[in-house]
């Protein structure tokens, strides 16, 4: 049972950095009509950002925050120079353009960085297990990715739901020659929600850095989840995102931690331990098959679209 | 006229080309040079030019010409960029290679063009077996025979029951499963992870703890190691459940992992404080060009040049003479950094397995010998190749 305990607290912090990427994938395309194919640039550039001052400021706190705001105004920029122009057009000129943006960011990051990757080291306080539960033992710094990413996600819905910019946004969404009519700066709006997205983006990158490895291309799998997720949330849902990230994030986990053994049982041990991992990893996607099937907008489809 | 000059030109440049191939050794580097796993490829290369230079640039006499390619860790890569050196470069010699399933793409190739070719990491057990080759030779080992070693020290501490871990791939099954044929006591888990996309290891680490196991065995070489080795002190595993490793913690990690790394036992065929000469000039030559140590990846590939100095010279330079270069070329008749060096019948070297641990050196972390865990390994699928003669 704690260990049933511990492997679902593995798959919300799974859950919680999806839904980081997610959000900002959903609100580009629910309000922009912009399938952007770029968001997994956006999330190394923003684990670039960090691990390069969190070691010139020598502080993890104020690296990560410098870094979420020098993401917000890359992405700002790059929706001015490069995205504009695709609006209004056709999806497949989306996926075009941005995955043109993708393989660019791949190789300025090469030039400016360097191929190896970096590291962010965290503060050592952060390098340890807590006592969560009598038992069970969890890392300090995954705690504070759960904890932070649930602060975003209040913040967001304060943001769009209870702000006159949120309720801009939202009107944005439903109707946005309307909203011009009115005297709406609908450029400007564009270009603050995708800067708010790469933030976004940039943020789960720094979170997801110190678990793992500042590289190029450190977006493009991770961007395929997020993907699922706002397939199965709903597009332009920022709620479906978050349901949806966490239900993928522990099915994913506890897929990997129990269909391995499951599979073992009827298949021999080693032929298990090969197909096992394979198998789970096919599990998020059977979910999203099944939701397109059955509710092909998906489980929180935006409301007034 | 204009096209009848460039014509010439051309001819002449080509003829030059043609001219001057047959008085340099050309030779195809395969590794990663980009990626988390970088720093291997660019260890290797630093060590193959170090010892470039300390044979003056020649092999056998003749200038040496050498064409790095990239893998990208990605076996549909590196067997085109083995085959672009083939057949587009005319190679004498391929060198490299860190990936076993990158070496079972390329391998066929290899094998079918007859190009000399020197391994000098991967160890897939296919080519200590039946994909040996007659002009294939290895200064690196079978995957197997490093957990092997850990297996065996796993039994000297008394380690009762483990939990196995590594990556999905060709390597990852063969270290598991080397770990499981010396080790006495009882598996209670055994994980692969998808390779080399998951860099989260936390629902393995957390099915770990559950097992309650007396240690737990670790494959992750690259960047990936010193993800598995983060996370494993993050999740307060350390103090808990002690951790052995084959090819995770080596001089290329241990700069960033620094005290995480302290402790943590692993086993390997080389390490930078082996007493020989050879080795001597080696790291100490390595370190005042390049302020590090040297890893094993490096050390292996240093021995292929003299290995090919030995292999040229021992035909003059006539690189057309493959079999008495095969022949010369199983003699061993170098100086390794690794001490006594031989080859099986299967090319593959027979070589003791170290015990080595991170040690902190005044303000610097390096890797130090511990012990002699076995002596003259063999591998154990050497039989199963059928060299012809």
């Amino acid at each position: 049972m704690l260990y049933l305990i511990e492997q679902c607290l593995n798959g919300m912090q799974l859950g919680m950095l999806l839904f980081l990427l997610a959000a900002g994938l959903t609100l580009i395309f629910g309000i922009m009509d912009l399938i952007n194919l770029a968001h997994g640039s956006l999330y190394m550039l923003g684990a670039y950002f960090a691990a390069t001052l969190v070691g010139v400021t020598g502080s993890f706190v104020a690296g990560i925050a410098l870094g979420v705001v020098a993401t917000f105004i890359a992405g700002m920029v790059l929706e001015v120079i490069a995205i504009r122009p695709l609006y209004g057009r056709d999806h497949l000129d989306h996926v075009l353009g941005t995955f043109g943006l993708l393989i660019f960011f791949n190789d300025l990051v090469r030039l400016i960085w360097g191929p190896a990757g970096l590291t962010i080291s965290l503060p050592s306080q952060m390098l340890t297990a807590v006592q969560v539960l009598p038992g069970v033992y969890y890392p300090a710094f995954r705690l504070v990715i759960i904890i932070a990413t649930l602060a975003v996600a209040l913040l967001l819905y304060v943001l769009v739901m209870r702000t006159r910019i949120g309720m801009l946004i939202r009107a944005g969404a439903s109707d946005r020659e309307m909203v011009g009519a009115l005297g709406v700066n609908i450029k400007l709006l564009y270009t603050l929600v995708f800067g708010l997205g790469a933030a976004l983006a940039g943020f789960a990158g720094m979170m997801q850095a110190p678990l793992a490895f500042v590289q190029i291309g450190m977006g493009e799998n991770i961007l395929i989840l997020a993907f699922v997720v706002i397939i199965i949330g709903g597009i332009g849902s920022i709620r479906g995102a978050f349901i949806a990230a966490v239900t993928v994030g522990i099915i994913d986990t506890i897929g990997r931690a129990f269909v391995p053994d499951l599979v073992r049982h009827f298949l021999s041990y080693s032929a298990g331990s090969s197909a096992g991992p394979a198998l789970s990893s096919m599990l998020i996607y059977t979910l999203m098959a099944l939701v397109l099937i059955f509710r092909p907008e998906g489980l929180f489809p935006a409301s007034g679209k | 006229m204009r096209k009848t000059l460039m014509l010439t030109a051309a001819l002449l440049a080509f003829s030059a080309g043609a001219a001057s191939a047959q008085k340099t050794v050309k030779i195809g580097f395969v590794s990663t040079f980009s990626g988390p796993t970088a720093a291997i490829g660019d260890d290797m290369r630093k060590s193959f030019e170090l010892a470039l230079d300390h044979h003056g640039r020649k092999l056998g006499g003749l200038p040496v010409e050498v064409i790095y390619e990239d893998d990208q860790i990605k076996p549909e890569v590196g067997v085109q960029k083995v085959q672009k050196l083939i057949e587009s470069d005319k190679v004498d010699f391929i060198v490299g290679i860190i990936w076993s399933n990158v070496l079972i793409a390329a391998l066929k190739p290899i094998i079918d063009s007859k190009t000399f070719t020197v391994v000098t990491n991967a160890g897939a057990s296919q080519l200590s077996g039946e994909m040996c080759s007659p002009y294939v030779f290895s200064t690196a080992w079978n995957n197997d025979q490093t957990p092997q070693a850990i297996g065996l020290y796993m039994n000297q501490k008394g380690v009762k029951t483990a939990f196995l871990i590594g990556p999905n791939y060709a390597a990852g099954k063969d270290m598991l499963e080397g770990v499981e044929a010396t080790f006495k006591g009882q598996i209670v888990g055994r994980e692969l992870t998808a390779w080399p996309a998951q860099v989260d290891f936390q629902a393995e680490l957390s099915k770990a703890r559950n097992a309650k196991p007396d240690a737990i065995f670790a494959f992750y070489p690259g960047g990936p190691g010193i993800q598995f080795i983060t996370q494993y002190n993050q999740s307060g595993l350390k103090g808990q459940i002690p951790l052995y490793t084959a090819f995770t913690i080596d001089s290329l990690s241990l700069p960033r992992l620094k005290d995480q790394a302290l402790g943590i036992p692993g086993a390997q065929e080389w390490v930078r404080d082996l007493p020989n000469e050879a080795n001597k000039k080696y790291v100490d030559d390595f370190r005042a060009r390049h302020k590090t140590d040297p890893s094993f990846y490096g050390a292996q590939t240093y021995d292929a040049v003299p290995l090919l100095d030995s292999v040229v010279k021992a035909v003059n330079g006539d690189l057309s003479k493959k079999d008495e270069m095969r022949r010369a070329a199983e003699k061993a008749d170098f100086k390794s950094v690794r001490g006594n060096f031989k080859f099986g019948p299967n090319h593959i070297p027979i070589q003791n397995f170290y015990l080595q641990e991170a040690v902190k050196e005044g303000d610097e972390f390096r890797m130090k010998t511990m012990a002699t865990i076995v002596e003259n390994d063999q591998d154990k699928h050497f039989q199963k190749c059928k060299m012809p003669n």
